[in-house]
């Protein structure tokens, strides 16, 4: 298995490689060097004079790619790309447009992110699993039939809805929780958290609980269920025990992979429920064209699907004693 | 959801379960407030938008202030002790006397005296161990393990506030390192500054060859136009004569930096811990910034140094009925704390806002209806229902503009003869400018009659400031001219019914607009429709905001939308966006419509530098007569701001160009307290209800479960 491992964190490079020439390819093509400057220097008074400033102190007033002026191996080491993107693989992300240090901002704000994202996926799973198994235990019976229903139902609403209807149901008209925000005092910070993860969830449950149900019944009427209600197995234990093992490997493909992207956060929940996480970050990068850090986002996003497609490997492996990794 | 939400039960432990403050915090002197995006330069030689300036003008203090109270906006001492009185010179560096001709003063003294004993606020920078050294001014490796914050520090110190600071950070405006936006203004006027600036650009390259370098030490390269007098004086020499020098001399830009604050940022370690001036400010302001999160909250506390500064005494006519002189006299500031809180969505704002857990709101466009409603005589009026709540309104015209311009250089619309003028005159008229704000603003603005917006000098209400090529005064108000006298001005441009008469194609007209997104596509189709009035056709290129300014640079564009916000109250600053050097297309200038008329440049270079007096204003309405006769920009609106505060918060009054004024709002918290807990009881019926359905729920499945369990297999 150490083998397999290594041979795929090998393979990674070149992919990183890729996904930062592609990430530098889309900001810097799309958006010139002098488009930066006149974005992050305002909108008044800017002058020639300190957008070449602004671009001689990044670094971006070097050719692209090539620097055709150079000599020998600085032809390739002398341009902004491989100035600014082998220090990625160091995990030296650099300083965002406001000077501030992203490595830094980066481990501050995954705090935030994992207290939302953890609970939620972890909560999540658990209702998609459980409510899944109960429409399959019901299954054919009107329990199954308005159970489907009602995830159609659930599934066909915007995810803006449940944000925007919940801050103002539960939020505002039956004040239960607050409607944004984000608190660091200890288990009071709880009530904060509340809101978005019912959202989170709420948001993500018709889809998923009736994937998993497609996965469960697929499973339900193979020999080896047969077998165990034919030894005298109670339902819940053919279900909880056997179906649920089995119907593993489809769940663990969607659910291993974004475990480690937890911690990037949400895009959507982070911006509209103010918590200071890596989604908002991302986004707020996007939206100032600040380069360096969305180029740390998208590099730090790629590690961390890669690790979780190993992860997944493994975790079939774990599941399955039939699958083995070379 | 319903067992997440039961467990909010216990979990809540506040009066009101959706408070989102900490408990220990209610009946406390604190302002709540928000903010919408994170600011970006907390360094006054950097910052230029107002979302910084929310903090900043709280803490840093340039010589001089806006009156908080009196308009039409006048400019009075904040640290200085009187507001100085230039003394002109000629080339040869004689006095002139103060009526003197500009055109002969070749140099303007202005010499600023600061009060005496203003402290700074406590921090480590001013730190001194018992001989007198600084503390932390040569921080070890093992100090700096030991430092995350500035609060790391276990040891404050503070000191007098010198004129020598003021000119330090006139210094640093030329600092290659810093990009200062108003450098490039401020080294036309400041003797001296604009080689100060290459000098400083040369030994910063230098010390940086390999890498980064040393910080440049500002105090080894004098300026010659900014000198330091004696400690409580110093003097700013500038080219010829510039009055709006005082208005940026009331900006933080000229704010004072403590040498040793600088330095103390400056050495290795602090950058790579985001411990750098640009995020911690240190100034003698009423507040100082203790909490520094910009991705949660940023919270000011009162700076125990704080001089004595009183309330004002004397105001416009109106203020005292309005309330806002019964605290004179008193001694600034009155609130404890300020939290901001980030806030990038309106919804939960607007929510928050009704809940009082923000004590002050703007009007959000979807929450219009909700806050606003309009009276019989077409005026707007607080909602009965905020009216209920205590809020009050306030309202003010904003020293902006937002306008349509032509581009004078396309072959088209631009050009400066009379076929051209008359075309753009026509669409200048079809464009309800009115009409628009009933329907786009909710009736927030006033439509211009010129660049100049209300509240600066140069602007004429009423009939006297009308733009006659456009309106009409009729029973004293203006009145837009008709759309056949468009159509007359549109045949005689060469477009009789919309269709060029060489061609006999339909007029096709260009509209670049940096707004995209869905809610703008109404607003793009209410212009198409206003121009097929006249059957032109209109074309929107809805753009990003960088291809739309690259199309201004090059001057690609025919008609587009921008704005201008006032950087200071005076009518240079919006006349200078139609000066003809000051073109986009070769310039990089402001004048983004490219408009040269040699009659305006000359009328604009004799008013620029006047002071205010019925000579200025003169010639300002022959600029403006000649302006509004080319028609470069159809003149758009100058926006209405409306602003909602709780009963509890007092003193507001709507300023646009001070920033500082977070000193003078007081605050009744037991009222808030009251109000917070009445308007936020939580409702616990949905609770029960939920768990209700949740176990009525069980029991069919039960009892189907049960009913499985015992029959026997098909």
């Amino acid at each position: 298995m150490m083998a397999y491992v290594l041979r795929r964190l090998l393979y990674a490079i070149p992919i990183l490689i890729g996904v930062n020439l592609l990430t530098f390819w889309l900001f810097f093509f799309v958006n010139s060097p002098d488009d930066m400057a006149r974005m992050h220097l305002g909108m008044k008074r800017v002058t020639p004079a300190a957008i070449a400033q602004w671009k001689e102190a990044r670094g971006f007033d070097k050719p692209l790619l090539l620097n055709r002026e150079a000599a020998g191996v600085e032809k390739l080491t002398d341009t902004i790309f491989f100035r600014h993107s082998l220090r990625l693989f160091v995990f030296d992300f650099g300083r965002a447009e406001d000077n501030r240090d992203i490595r830094r901002e980066i481990g501050e704000r995954m705090g935030p992110s994992l207290a939302i994202a953890l609970p939620s996926f972890l909560v999540g799973l658990l209702t998609y699993v459980s409510f899944a198994l109960l429409l399959v235990f019901f299954r054919a019976s009107y329990v199954d039939v308005w159970g489907v229903v009602l995830c159609v139902v659930l599934m066909s609403i915007s995810t803006m809805f449940y944000v925007i209807g919940g801050q103002y149901l539960i939020g505002k008209l039956w004040s239960l929780v607050p409607i944004s925000g984000y608190g660091d005092d200890g288990p009071g910070a709880i009530r904060f958290l509340l809101l978005p993860m019912a959202v989170g969830i709420a948001a993500a449950v018709g889809l998923r609980t009736r994937l998993y149900r497609t996965f469960f019944l697929e499973e339900i009427n193979k020999d080896y269920v047969r077998t165990a209600r034919a030894k005298g197995l109670n339902e819940w234990r053919v279900l909880f025990v056997h179906v649920l093992r089995n119907a593993l490997i489809p769940i663990l493909t969607g659910v291993v992979v974004v475990i480690p992207a937890l911690f990037l956060g949400s895009l959507i929940l982070e911006s509209f429920f103010g918590i200071p996480g890596l989604g908002s970050y991302t986004i707020d990068a996007i939206h100032a064209q600040d380069f360096f850090v969305v180029r740390a986002m998208v590099f730090l996003g790629s590690v961390l699907y890669i690790v979780g497609l190993i992860l997944t490997d493994i975790s079939y492996m774990l599941v399955d004693p039939r699958v083995r990794l070379y | 959801m319903a067992t997440v939400l039961l467990l909010a039960v216990p979990v809540a432990i506040h009066a009101a379960w959706n408070d989102p403050y900490p408990a220990h915090e209610q009946g406390q002197n604190i302002l709540y407030t928000a903010f919408r995006e994170r600011p970006k330069h907390l360094d006054p030689a950097r910052s230029y938008s107002s979302n910084e300036y929310d903090f900043i003008a709280q803490i840093y203090e340039p010589p001089f202030q806006y009156h908080y109270l009196k308009r039409p906006f006048q400019l009075v001492p904040l640290t200085a002790s009187a507001m100085p009185v230039p003394v002109y010179l000629d080339r040869q560096g004689r006095p002139l006397p103060a009526g003197a001709p500009v055109a002969s003063i070749a140099y303007s003294v202005y010499t600023i005296r600061i009060q005496p004993g203003i402290r700074y606020q406590p921090h480590p920078a001013f730190a001194r161990d018992d001989r007198g050294v600084p503390r932390y001014h040569q921080l070890t490796a093992a100090e700096l393990a030991r430092i995350h914050t500035i609060g790391d520090f276990p040891h404050y110190g503070t000191r007098e506030l010198v004129a020598a600071d003021y000119v330090h950070q006139i210094k640093r405006l030329a600092h290659p390192r810093l990009h200062s936006p108003v450098l490039s203004v401020m080294q036309d006027y400041v003797v001296g500054l604009k080689d100060y600036a290459a000098n400083l650009r040369r030994e910063h390259a230098r010390l940086n060859r390999k890498g980064r370098g040393p910080a440049l030490d500002l105090e080894r390269y004098p300026l010659k136009g900014v000198e330091t007098i004696d400690r409580y004086t110093y003097r700013v020499t500038i080219h010829g004569k510039y009055p709006p020098l005082l208005y940026w001399m009331a900006m933080p830009f000229f704010a004072p930096m403590a040498p040793e604050v600088d330095r103390f940022f400056s050495q290795p370690g602090l950058r790579e811990r985001n411990l750098t001036l640009d995020w911690y400010p240190v100034g003698t302001g009423p507040y100082m910034l203790t909490v520094n999160n910009p991705n949660r909250q940023m919270v000011l506390e009162r700076n125990p140094h704080y001089r004595d500064e009183r309330y004002p005494a004397q105001g416009e006519a109106g203020d005292r009925q309005r309330g806002l002189l019964a605290d004179a006299g008193r001694r600034l500031p009155f609130i404890d704390r300020i939290v901001f809180s980030l806030e990038k969505e309106n919804i939960p704002y607007w929510n928050k806002f009704l809940q009082g857990y923000y004590d002050r709101s703007v009007v959000p466009t979807e929450s219009f209806d909700q806050a606003v409603r309009f009276t019989g005589s077409g005026d707007t009026d607080i909602s009965d229902d905020m009216k209920v709540r205590g809020i009050h309104l306030r309202t003010s015209v904003a020293t902006s503009t937002y306008y349509l311009g032509f581009n004078m250089l396309d072959p088209v619309v631009g050009g400066n003869n009379e076929r051209a003028r008359k075309l753009r005159r026509a669409i200048s008229i079809a464009i309800d400018i009115e009409e628009q704000i009933s329907i786009f603003r909710n009736g927030r603005g006033i439509a211009a009659q010129g660049p100049i917006p209300p509240g600066i000098f140069g602007y004429l209400p009423g009939c006297a400031g009308l733009n006659r090529y456009v309106y009409q005064c009729v029973r004293d108000a203006p009145q837009r001219r008709s759309l056949s006298e468009a159509r007359r001005l549109l045949a005689e441009a060469g477009y009789p019914d919309g269709s060029d008469r060489r061609t006999g194609r339909p007029l096709l007209i260009y509209f670049d607009t940096p707004a995209t997104g869905p809610a703008e596509k109404a607003r793009f189709d209410w212009y198409a429709k206003q121009l097929a009035r006249l059957n032109i056709q209109l074309v929107v290129r809805a753009t990003d905001y960088n291809r739309f300014q690259e199309k201004m640079r090059k001057g690609d564009a025919q008609l587009f939308e921008w704005g201008w916000n006032a950087d200071y109250p005076d009518p240079e600053n919006f006349l200078f966006l139609l000066y003809g050097p000051n073109k986009k297309v070769g310039g990089e200038g402001e004048n983004a419509s490219n408009y040269d008329n040699p009659e305006f440049n000359r009328l604009f270079e004799q008013l620029k530098n006047l002071d205010d007096s019925p000579q200025r204003l003169h010639l300002i309405g022959q600029a403006l007569e000649v302006a509004r006769r080319d028609a470069p920009w159809i003149w758009g609106v100058h926006p209405r701001q409306y602003t909602l505060d709780h009963a509890w918060l007092h003193n507001a009054k709507p300023h646009q160009m001070a920033n500082n004024t977070l000193k003078y709002l007081r605050l009744d918290p037991a009222l808030r307290r009251e109000r917070r807990e009445a308007w936020n009881r939580p409702v616990r019926w949905p609770l029960v209800l939920v768990g209700g359905v949740l176990l009525a729920g069980l029991i069919p499945a039960v009892v189907l479960y049960r009913r499985r369990e015992r029959s026997t297999a098909a």
